[in-house]
């Protein structure tokens, strides 16, 4: 099967998992009980006239496999409906809140990749010994804490106790007031804007989530690291590598975290929902503006389209990622595109 | 690790040189009972009572409040003790319902193949592709908060796991030559998977179970923070930490840091148990 094929039915794989995940999401929301009239009216004492009048404007009075038509019909023209609580459009609101969410994991991602990449490799280095088996608990310990504790703890201690850091938001208010965003993402515009200070400042409030969120990924790809650089250190071509006298260090850089880094990054890559979990959690703790924030505001708002929107885009976006990382398998593996 | 001599001559009791040879698990099965006591004997161990108000607000840690006491004057100590009930009880009810059902499922859909197999796995592995916590939120929100509740939202997270390893397993032990030679004798499916199927992949299930624990009670956890768990009173760590975030900026610390101490432990406890046991299955080691 030739590259751009696999990619094509690669592609079309997706379809299903976003369609099932959307029904699912549908069916909670639609089945399970909960009047959302009541709830954008504000109140029990409503008058039925009203009621009734508001249900068949939302469309509420139709039979659910109309509504789920009709859904889906918008979702695939990118109509996400509009917000019960704000009037206007979802995907507006989320593609408002999405940029700040993806500047918060993929930092999140590149930390759990540098603390992780290297822990594994020095654990697997020290096979066995001492450091090894610390590492081990420490990598165990990091998915054990709870990350909106984690989240709140480095909060007290680096941002309460000790001021080094800012508590949450992505700039100080008043600085935010006054920024023209251009793409929304914060640290990138200030960069475009050539507002060095106020990168500085973007960096700073970034720091803490994003570490919160990597600190809860890295052990994981931490021990995906030590297993896969034990089976590539024992393989010829690195004890030949060894043998013709390179540095140690060369022959592990080059020679081995090269060829082990193909499974690391297929974790990494599923890991993205772990790592879309977590952001919900630490953007509660940080204040952070995206669309985990949105979803929380939304579900106590019990705003319906609200909800279903982020869920079925936060779908769309695993299912992205997912595919990205499989692409790549492909074109490095080309035994992946055979299988 | 440390191997036994060959032939010792020093009679040792069989559990306690096995035992000692698993350190993981040994430290799993340490927090996991301390964690458990200290629960189940919690009116005995808590100095006061977790829900009444005491005599100081906001008191820090001391001799008299050793975790000191919250905005409503109760001692954090005896809530941290009291803390656990909810959780554990919510992660072994909904790790125990989603394994009923993801084991059933995945043996029915393994055994008997075709389009039913090709449907229920393309659900489920699209629900285990999506964030259990953002999952368990959404349905967790529609019904409502409650014990419940929670047990049902995290029960159909976690249902996709259970699924896919019965599944698996179920597929390997098909071709075994006792399952097909139970099918030539006229085995219907009901007692294939009952005699046959079950009983052949279950160490592969309950394996993970373990872990499954862990991970429900960060997820109760989170869903507690979040307010989704029960009503104020009720002592619960997660909630416990999203009241004590409040007080966080005033400096009260104590609020925060003593219930997440107590998910950290029982959360590592039952990673690490998992861990154990899946050395002494021979996963891993």
């Amino acid at each position: 099967m030739g590259l751009l094929r696999y990619a094509f039915t690669r592609v079309l794989l997706t379809i299903p998992m976003v369609l099932i995940l959307l029904t699912v999401v549908f069916l909670v929301l639609h089945v399970m009980p909960g009047n959302p009239v009541l709830v954008i009216l504000g109140g029990r004492n409503v008058p039925l006239a009203l009621i009734k009048e508001y249900e068949h404007r939302l469309g509420f009075d139709q039979p659910i496999y109309v509504q789920y038509a009709k859904y889906l019909w918008g979702v695939v023209h990118g109509n996400l409906g509009q917000s019960f609580s704000s009037g206007l459009p979802v995907s507006s609101q989320i593609a408002l809140h999405l940029p700040a969410t993806l500047e918060l994991s993929f930092s999140g991602l590149f930390i759990a990749a540098l603390i992780g990449v290297s822990t594994g490799i020095w654990a697997s280095l020290r096979r066995g010994g001492m450091v090894d088996q610390v590492l081990r608990f420490t990598h165990i310990g990091t998915y054990a804490i709870p990350i909106f504790w984690s989240g709140l703890m480095l909060q007290m201690v680096f941002g309460i106790f000790l001021k080094w850091f800012p508590t949450g938001l992505q700039l100080n208010p008043v600085d935010a007031a006054f920024f023209q965003p251009i793409t929304g993402f914060v640290v990138l515009d200030t960069v475009l804007r050539g507002n060095w200070p106020l990168l500085g400042e973007a960096l700073l409030h970034l720091l803490l989530p994003a570490f919160t969120l990597g600190l809860a990924l890295s052990g994981l790809v931490g021990r995906v690291t030590r297993a896969s650089m034990l089976e590539v250190l024992d393989l010829d071509y690195v004890r030949t590598a060894r043998s013709k006298g390179l540095p140690g260090r060369a022959t592990v850089l080059k020679h081995a975290l090269r060829n082990a880094l193909i499974p690391i990054i297929t974790v990494v890559g599923i890991q993205f929902a772990i790592l879309m979990g977590g952001a919900v959690l630490t953007e509660a703790v940080f204040s952070w503006p995206g669309i985990g924030s949105f979803l929380l505001q939304s579900i106590k708002a019990r705003d319906f389209n609200a909800i279903q929107g982020t869920v079925v885009v936060i779908a769309v976006l695993i299912a992205t990622v997912n595919l990205v990382v499989d692409l790549c398998y492909a074109l490095v593996d080309p035994r992946v595109r055979f299988s | 690790m440390v191997e036994a001599p060959q032939g010792s001559r020093v009679v040792v009791a069989p559990v306690t040189l096995w035992l000692g040879r698993r350190r993981v698990m040994v430290a799993g099965i340490v927090l996991v009972a301390l964690i458990l006591l200290m629960t189940l004997a919690a009116p005995l161990l808590a100095p006061y009572s977790p829900v009444a108000p005491g005599a100081d607000r906001l008191a820090v840690p001391s001799g008299v409040h050793w975790f000191g006491t919250d905005q409503l004057r109760r001692d954090v100590l005896s809530r941290v003790i009291y803390g656990g009930r909810i959780p554990l009880e919510v992660a072994f009810s909904s790790t125990l319902l989603s394994l009923l059902v993801g084991a059933v499922l995945g043996w029915i859909s393994g055994y008997s193949g075709g389009t039913l197999d090709r449907v229920l796995s393309l659900i489920m592995d699209a629900l285990y592709s999506f964030p259990a916590l953002i999952l368990a939120i959404t349905i967790v929100a529609m019904l409502g908060p409650g014990v419940l509740n929670m047990v049902a939202a995290i029960a159909i997270v976690y249902i996709p796991t259970y699924f896919r390893v019965a599944r698996g397993q179920t597929l390997k032990v098909r071709e075994e030559a006792y399952v097909e030679a139970a099918q030539a004798l006229g085995a219907g499916i009901p007692r294939m998977l009952r005699f046959h199927i079950a009983p052949n992949t279950l160490t592969a299930i309950l394996a993970i179970v373990s872990f499954n624990v862990a991970d429900a009670i960060l997820t109760e956890a989170g869903l507690a923070f979040l307010g989704f768990g029960l009503p104020p009173p009720t002592p619960d760590w997660g909630f416990d930490i999203q009241n004590g975030q409040a007080f966080l900026q005033s400096g009260y610390w104590w609020l925060i840091t003593f219930p997440g101490i107590a998910i950290v432990i029982t959360s590592l406890g039952f990673n690490l148990l998992g861990e154990g046991i899946g050395e002494a299955l021979g996963h891993q080691g």
